[in-house]
């Protein structure tokens, strides 16, 4: 396959960086999306240039760090996978194939297609854990879980945190994101402890980032590779509203 | 600010004053529009007139009334600040547009289509303050009943105020489109049994309630023309 990519490039966070546009040729149809960047930038350190800055770490779909924005899509033109699982033969020969970082106001481009996604680590830090207690392992079966419960709770767990549901939203509101973390918790026993504060204090930390709010559209859903659920959404409403009126946080 | 201030501040309790407000405001649509259908009558506007009346002396409405303004009044300040809020989260926006068509069109728009309603609401709210507390209208003959009827059925004379009073409606009907299901997720309200209903009884709310409104200048205007 010849493809043309048209790759912003940004020095760093203060350059005002822009498009380029790469020939790239011989490209196999079975690469991964990430595999035929590698190829480019091989190319590119050969000429003695500076290659693609881009995330990644597992290519298989799991950690969440891959995070461009391909022909305007979060992860590329196919359903509820990330870009890593993204295959050169989801293209056609001649395409012209354009790639953006995640445009966000709290992602901040680090340089190229690179963004600062540590916004949601403080989201993380402000509420999305559980006290336990240290010492033995508890006994398998000590709380009972009923199957429906887990199954949600895992849907929600699901989430990667790559942050498609901000780049996609009209927002770039972290709504989806941060409902995920609160429902995964609010779902299971060993979440109850910090139930009221976490949604508290996890939606207040969203709006320090400087993310927008949410208008239900549901592009984040859409793009997610993950396919989280916007029922997450109201259950991090219906989270904030109980906590607003019972806690004892004035 | 004390906590309840606070609650409702933040991004999740600015969208709880929408969506309350917004429903509130659904609601009163349909009690305005079972008073404009009373002109269609045919009665010379007598019914209309009476109904009129009948609200503007009834203490229970004029609660209803200053309740709505206050509605409209969050609806609009919330709603501005939403806007600001969320187009400053983007500051430099894609190069592509995302063309898969996953959202509804009408949601991407809802500050735009609200932007043109209240523009609507200043003007409609213009005449209805004129004539109720600046220049009252003539009784009608006999009655101590002020004659709006006539007024109405003057105003939908002007072609150029019937198409805009349509277009207004088209715009509120996009609104009511997307914000009349997405107060209830806002609510928290997500069903799996309820949700597809709510989302049907809202797209044909969104259809009916401003095909109504904009049908009465309409008719109006054509039986003007034909006479």
């Amino acid at each position: 396959m010849n493809l043309t990519l048209k790759i912003w490039r940004q020095k760093n966070q203060q350059d005002k960086g822009g498009f380029k546009d790469y020939k790239i040729s011989d490209i196999s149809p079975d690469m991964s999306f990430l595999e035929m960047i590698d190829v480019l930038n091989e190319d590119l350190v050969k000429k003695g240039e500076d290659p693609v800055h881009f995330d990644h770490d597992c290519r298989e779909g799991i950690c969440g760090m891959c995070s461009m924005v391909i022909n305007g899509r979060p992860h590329g033109p196919k359903q509820a996978i990330t870009t890593c699982q993204l295959h050169m033969r989801s293209f056609s020969d001649g395409d012209t194939i354009t790639i953006e970082p995640w445009r966000a106001k709290a992602f901040p481009v680090i340089k190229d297609l690179v963004v600062d996604r540590t916004p949601f680590e403080r989201i993380m830090q402000a509420g999305g854990y559980v006290s336990i207690n240290t010492g033995g392992v508890p006994d398998a079966n000590a709380i009972p879980i009923p199957k429906n419960m887990a199954e949600d709770a895992m849907d929600a767990a699901a989430c990667i945190g790559c942050g498609a549901c901000v780049a996609s939203c009209k927002n770039a509101s972290a709504m989806l994101f941060v409902s995920a973390k609160v429902s995964q918790l609010a779902l299971l026993p060993q979440g109850m402890i910090e139930r009221k504060s976490r949604v508290e204090k996890m939606l207040m930390q969203m709006d320090a980032e400087g993310f927008g709010a949410c208008t239900n559209t549901g592009a984040c859903s859409a793009e997610c590779p993950k396919e989280i659920s916007l029922t997450h959404i109201a259950r991090l409403n219906r989270e904030y509203y109980s906590a607003k009126v019972y806690s004892e946080n004035v | 600010m004390s906590w309840f201030t606070k609650a409702l501040s933040g991004s999740v309790g600015k969208k709880l004053v929408m969506s309350l407000t917004g429903l509130f405001l659904i609601l009163f649509l349909i009690e305005h529009l079972i008073g404009n259908f009373m002109l269609l009558k045919g009665d010379g506007g007598v019914a209309f007139n009476e109904f009129a009346h009948f609200m503007k002396h009834n203490p229970v409405i004029l609660v209803g009334e200053i309740v709505m303004f206050i509605g409209i009044l969050l609806h609009v300040i919330d709603g501005l600040a939403l806007e600001r809020k969320n187009r400053s989260a983007r500051p430099i926006g894609y190069a592509t547009p995302n063309k898969s068509a996953v959202t509804s069109w009408t949601s991407k728009y809802m500050g735009p289509f609200g932007i043109i309603i209240l523009i609507f609401l200043a003007i409609h709210l213009y005449d209805f303050f004129r004539y109720k507390y600046f220049s009252p209208v003539d009784n009608m003959p006999g009655t101590d009943i002020s004659d709006l009827a006539s007024l109405v059925y003057i105003k939908f004379q002007s072609l150029v105020y019937v198409v805009f009073y349509v277009i207004a409606m088209i715009v509120i009907g996009f609104h009511l489109n997307h914000g009349f299901q997405s107060a209830f997720q806002t609510l928290g309200l997500n069903h799996a049994k309820y949700t597809p209903a709510i989302k049907f009884i809202g797209s044909l709310y969104a259809i009916l309630v401003p095909l109504g409104y904009a049908l009465i200048p309409v008719i109006i205007y054509i039986q003007n023309i034909s006479n």
